[in-house]
């Protein structure tokens, strides 16, 4: 047997067996009557959708993301937006200003104890004071102009009706839009020049057995920033990049996002927004209304020696250990 | 009061791209908009199919439910319309609407949207327009509706693959092809728009 008949015997042999093993399956696609069944292999909408929570096929026009055919999860997304969105956004939020209005009935402000000195000392700087205003602006804009595009409809267009709310909501989504970058430049330096000062450190757990100085006669001792700052700071970390990033992929739609991509990252834009107004309504609370002497430090930049003893001594410590130093260069002799 | 619906009898479409051309057509869509547009499932393997898509004026419209100006609404003949002149291009539409229907023309820099554009089932616009004027034409496209006419996507359709029309209508002509012929794939779509599917 030559080399070349031996291999179309083999080839026949396989033929065969492949025949053999196919044979039924073509069976199947011959319905009773002999003829060929055309919905035997027929794609259908429920199986597909089975196999995958979209339906996508190829498409001819340019627009290549238009081949996503059917996309049931819209509709969670409506559900997601017009109900767990209101009442969850609506309860965090008026919850929040209830429980703060609370603290403040019971507690009332926080007063300096021994109170003003009348001695002011430098608690920040003023380029930590331009971050944090400049954070602090765009955040409050965002704040409004993004509650406006999920609270909008029902608090303020029945004030103002459908046109003037639209003008309104249109420039809104703008200002949105743009307000991003200066949040995130703003974010990005807060994150970078705080760092240092809110990394945890021994006093923090103290200070959380002293009951954070809202206990009345237990001193608790602080850092810089004691841990409840600490706290506000690295939340406002996390949350801020990831809205911020989930944002910006809002911002640019489909890059490097699909449909679902960009439902995801709305629920995570709008799910951590609501917290993240919740946690910075906490914190303007107790910067202001909340403490006495504490908005100076982020306004004027300047604290009062005594609120700065009360709350955060050991920070006081190390600063008026610096200034003595400063102020007596020559104390270490010069050998 | 009739109830209009779209339905793509998918062993019946050749991919022709003819509903196409006819709703661009008609309606004058811009570049880069493409109200109703043909998907072909499973290219090239057995049982493939093609589906002609478009604004399925669904059944309780997420659309319209998650418009943060609310400038969508389905009228009394369940036609899903918008009113340009509310919206503001925020694109929550697309993310709602399980058919891709919303689409925006790039009005500047980064991704930002302009008035959404979508199929009107050829019913003109959803605002202040007078109907079948040209101001309305130039904002939304043709009035065909108002002059008691069908969409002319389904109206032009070669192998009469897609219907447009009283959904127990269409629904009833598709259940008499499916029994006649004895096989069928199912109206496209119409579980997740009308929460409802044609039995045969």
């Amino acid at each position: 047997m030559t080399f070349l008949v031996r291999i179309r015997l083999a080839t026949f042999v396989m033929l065969l067996l492949g025949l053999m093993v196919a044979a039924p399956a073509v069976a199947q696609k011959l319905g009773p009557d002999g003829a060929p069944d055309p919905s035997a292999s027929v794609t259908s909408e429920r199986n597909l959708l089975k196999q995958f929570p979209r339906v996508e096929g190829r498409i001819d026009i340019p627009d290549t993301k238009a081949a996503v055919l059917i996309q049931p999860a819209g509709r969670t997304w409506d559900y997601f937006h017009e109900v767990l969105l209101h009442w969850g956004g609506a309860v965090v939020i008026l919850g929040t200003i209830a429980m703060l209005g609370l603290a403040y009935l019971i507690m009332g402000r926080i007063r300096i104890s021994a109170g003003r000195s009348g001695i002011k000392i430098l608690r920040f700087k003023s380029f930590e004071r331009f971050s944090h205003w400049l954070t602090a602006v765009s955040f409050v804009i965002l704040g409004l102009t993004g509650l406006n595009i999920t609270f909008g409809k029902i608090v303020l267009l029945p004030l103002i009706g459908p046109d003037a709310f639209s003008d309104v909501s249109q420039a809104a989504k703008y200002v949105h839009n743009f307000t991003s970058f200066s949040f995130v430049a703003g974010l990005l330096l807060i994150i970078v020049i705080f760092f240092k000062d809110n990394i945890p450190e021994k006093v923090d757990l103290e200070w959380l057995k002293q009951g954070g100085g809202f206990i009345k006669n237990k001193h608790a001792s602080a850092g810089r920033f004691n841990p409840g700052e600490k706290a506000v700071y690295w939340l406002s970390l996390l949350a801020g990049i990831a809205v911020s990033v989930s944002g910006f992929l809002l911002l640019f739609p489909f890059y490097g996002t699909n449909i679902a991509g960009m439902q995801i990252a709305q629920v995570v834009h709008a799910v951590v927004a609501v917290l993240f107004v919740a946690l910075i309504l906490a914190h303007i609370y107790i910067g202001t209304l909340g403490m006495e002497g504490a908005f100076e430090a982020m306004g004027s930049g300047e604290v009062d020696l005594n609120w700065a003893k009360e709350h955060h001594d050991q920070w006081l410590a190390r600063q008026l250990a610096g200034e003595e130093r400063q102020a007596r260069p020559s104390a270490t002799p010069a050998e | 009061m009739a109830r209009m619906k779209f339905l793509c009898d998918a062993d019946r479409c050749i991919d022709c791209n003819a509903c196409v051309t006819a709703c661009k057509n008609e309606n004058e869509v811009p570049w880069g908009i493409n109200r109703r547009r043909v998907v072909n499932i499973n290219d090239g393997k057995p049982g493939e199919r093609s589906v002609s898509m478009a604004c399925m004026h669904c059944t309780d419209p997420p659309c319209a439910a998650v418009c943060p100006v609310s400038c969508i609404y389905p009228t009394d003949d369940g036609i899903v319309l918008h009113d340009k002149d509310i919206c503001i291009g925020c694109g929550y539409c697309f993310y709602a609407c399980p058919f891709g229907a919303p689409q925006y023309p790039q009005v500047g820099n980064f991704g930002s949207r302009g008035k959404m554009d979508k199929c009107t089932y050829c019913a003109g616009g959803g605002g202040d327009e007078p109907s079948g004027s040209a101001a309305e034409f130039a904002k939304y496209g043709s009035d065909r509706f108002g002059q008691g006419k069908l969409p002319m996507c389904a109206e032009m359709c070669s192998t009469k693959s897609l219907l447009a029309g009283d959904g127990d209508v269409i629904a009833q002509i598709y259940k008499e092809r499916v029994l006649k012929r004895g096989y069928g794939s199912g109206a496209w779509g119409w579980m997740t728009a009308y929460h409802e599917n044609i039995e045969v």
